[in-house]
């Protein structure tokens, strides 16, 4: 077994990110994600990759998409404003059908808002953000060794489904350090995309050619099927398929008369809580959405069956709480409890929510 | 019998969407019989613009991508780094490279990109109808200029290649056009000279081609490739502004 090494999240991100066979990072320098190109900066000349600081992160991305358009394994890295300035060329990715891997260590917006972490991007992460029709498939981690695990298993996403992966991150993953084990590094090669711009194999067949226009109307509602065809697939593979793995981790919800949900750094918090609970003698479960695109809604509906409630954290005022509610149908009653503006919940705030709600005497 | 003339290879047999007596058409074949000349058609990746020439990759005969509003040289840029033997180019107006995505060519030859920028300039936006581009003369009445352009409200019309060429990497800036056959073969010489600078490796070049818009300036096209000398190249004079590849030479 490879050994236990010590790295903060953004550290263990950007190394996985080589093992994967990422040799070209092009991003914008924002806090509180910079030690994820700063690491990148020293470490792809090691290995003949290019890290190359653009003049913006619209240029940033920009870059993605023609490098991810070659065929390449490419990666992009900001923080929750940057990630907004990134909209447009995520939707030009997702309308082409681009596999590469877009992170955003959240920090609490709106507007410049503070450097602090937070989860108040799930609405532009999973919703859309850009114009038009797609989806990211989104991934959560919660701790330093999910940074890196889901880091290989972004790019193995969006290579096979051909579509761009975001991992919706905080700062408080970013900047922490926990032992971690990297994974053995993988053998890529560019040419395995025979699609890719600049594709030259015996076997390509005239040119190759990466559009988003679509002039004719039934050419772009075709395109548009087609999209959500792919999205659909996406959603059974994370439900039922060979991706369920990632879709969600549950403790103790078999049983539970209320289930907490929550990811990130927010589903650590809400273990301790559980754990708590159960000791107080309150039957309570967790619930932690892995992947936040495809939502884990079958999941959701079937404890809805079981539970008396759910209590929704978030370090936002209340976003993914609206895809628990969707999922519930009204079945039970949804609770949300949430702090913004980069403030944590204590475990003990989160238990007096508890407390109200299952004693509410 | 022998064959003395003929499409290039590495332009398509599509009919053209421009209007009649518009320049793109001439400009692509000039950019298309380059590129086979030098043996780069198997190699060469094109960039479209959004503007007229958004559609650009349907008469070429080769890899192409569209690219966003004016992020085609950053889009160009990601093409290139993650294939260095390729050669990539972008063909872009003066709404598209001028205007909104002035960011990203002013970095893409600061950073001596090794790829070629073909710029389009007819002094309005062609696409949308006729609007004020960065490059309208000042007086000239565009659909959003309808009384002019006022330099006092709107600045005056911006000079890419004379900025371009302020900066230390770039390796060939010039300025060219394409309203008298004379001209016409300079265009080509330019054009030529940027893909094998690209194919030397020697960095980023920029053919800036002064051009026509029939529809939009109201003028058949005789007479407007004649304003292109009365009024156009007065304010942007034609000339090679940086060459530094001859000067190593």
């Amino acid at each position: 077994m490879a050994d236990k090494i010590l790295m903060k999240g953004n550290e263990a991100l950007a190394e996985t990110a080589v093992l994967a066979g990422c040799r070209h990072y092009f991003g914008y320098p924002i806090t509180p994600q910079s030690e994820l190109p700063e690491y990148l900066a020293k470490r792809l000349p090691e290995v003949e990759g290019v890290f190359l600081q653009a003049e913006s992160e619209i240029a940033a991305i920009n870059m993605i998409y023609g490098g991810a358009a070659t065929g390449a394994r490419v990666m992009t890295s900001s923080s929750s404003p940057g990630v907004s300035l990134k909209q447009e060329g995520i939707s030009y990715i997702a309308a082409a059908e681009l596999p590469c891997l877009i992170v955003n260590v959240m920090r609490g917006g709106p507007g410049l808002g503070n450097i602090s972490p937070a989860q108040s991007d799930y609405f532009q992460a999973t919703k859309g953000g850009g114009h038009g029709d797609y989806h990211l498939i989104v991934l959560a981690p919660n701790s330093v060794q999910e940074m890196s695990d889901m880091t290989m298993k972004a790019f193995e996403a969006a290579d096979t489904f051909k579509n761009p992966v975001m991992i919706l991150s905080d700062g408080v993953l970013g900047q922490m350090m926990e032992p971690v084990v990297l994974p053995e590094p993988v053998n890529f090669d560019i040419n395995s995309k025979k699609w890719g711009l600049g594709y030259r194999g015996a076997d390509k067949k005239g040119r190759n050619l990466c559009t988003t226009i679509f002039m004719d109307v039934e050419h772009l509602e075709e395109h548009n099927w087609h999209l959500y065809q792919k999205y659909q697939f996406i959603r059974d593979e994370f439900e039922k398929g060979s991706w369920k793995d990632l879709s969600i981790e549950e403790h103790e919800c078999e049983d539970a008369d209320i289930i907490l949900v929550g990811y990130g750094i927010i589903s650590r918090i809400l273990k301790t809580v559980v754990e708590k609970c159960r000791k107080r003698g309150i039957k309570a479960g967790l619930l932690r959405p892995k992947t936040l695109w495809p939502f884990p809604s079958g999941r959701v509906a079937e404890l809805a069956k079981k539970t008396k409630q759910f209590l929704v954290v978030e370090m936002s005022c209340g976003q993914m709480v609206e895809d628990i509610k969707l999922a519930v149908e009204g079945k039970v009653p949804v609770y949300f409890f949430g702090r913004t503006g980069g403030t944590i919940p204590s475990d003990f705030e989160i238990l007096n929510e508890v407390d109200k709600i299952v004693r509410p005497d | 019998m022998q064959k003395i003339f003929s499409r290039p290879q590495s332009l398509s047999a599509n009919p053209t969407h421009y209007c009649p007596g518009c320049d793109h058409g001439v400009i692509h074949r000039l950019v298309a019989e380059s590129i086979d000349e030098l043996g780069l058609a198997e190699r060469t990746i094109g960039v479209a613009p959004v503007g007229c020439s958004v559609f650009a990759y349907e008469y070429f005969n080769l890899d192409f991508i569209s690219a966003a509003h004016g992020r085609a040289p950053a889009v160009a840029t990601g093409i290139k780094r993650c294939r260095p033997d390729s050669i990539v180019f972008t063909y872009q107006g003066d709404g598209d490279l001028a205007a909104i995505g002035t960011a990203e060519i002013i970095h893409a030859a600061n950073r001596g990109e090794n790829i070629t920028v073909v710029f389009i300039n007819n002094a309005i936006y062609g696409m949308t109808g006729g609007q004020m581009a960065p490059t309208t003369l000042v007086g000239m009445k565009t659909a959003t200029s309808p009384y002019g352009r006022d330099a006092s409200l709107t600045g005056n019309p911006i000079k890419m290649s004379e900025m371009i060429a302020c900066l230390d990497a770039p390796a060939y800036v010039t300025r060219v056009t394409v309203n008298t056959p004379a001209a016409l073969m300079k265009t080509k010489k330019a054009i030529k000279n940027a893909f094998q600078l690209q194919k030397d490796g020697k960095g980023f070049s920029f053919v800036e081609v002064l051009c026509i818009c029939p529809t939009n300036w109201g003028k058949p096209p005789a007479e407007a490739h004649k304003w292109v000398t009365d009024n156009m190249i007065p304010v942007f004079p034609l000339g090679t502004f940086r060459d530094k590849h001859k000067i190593e030479a």
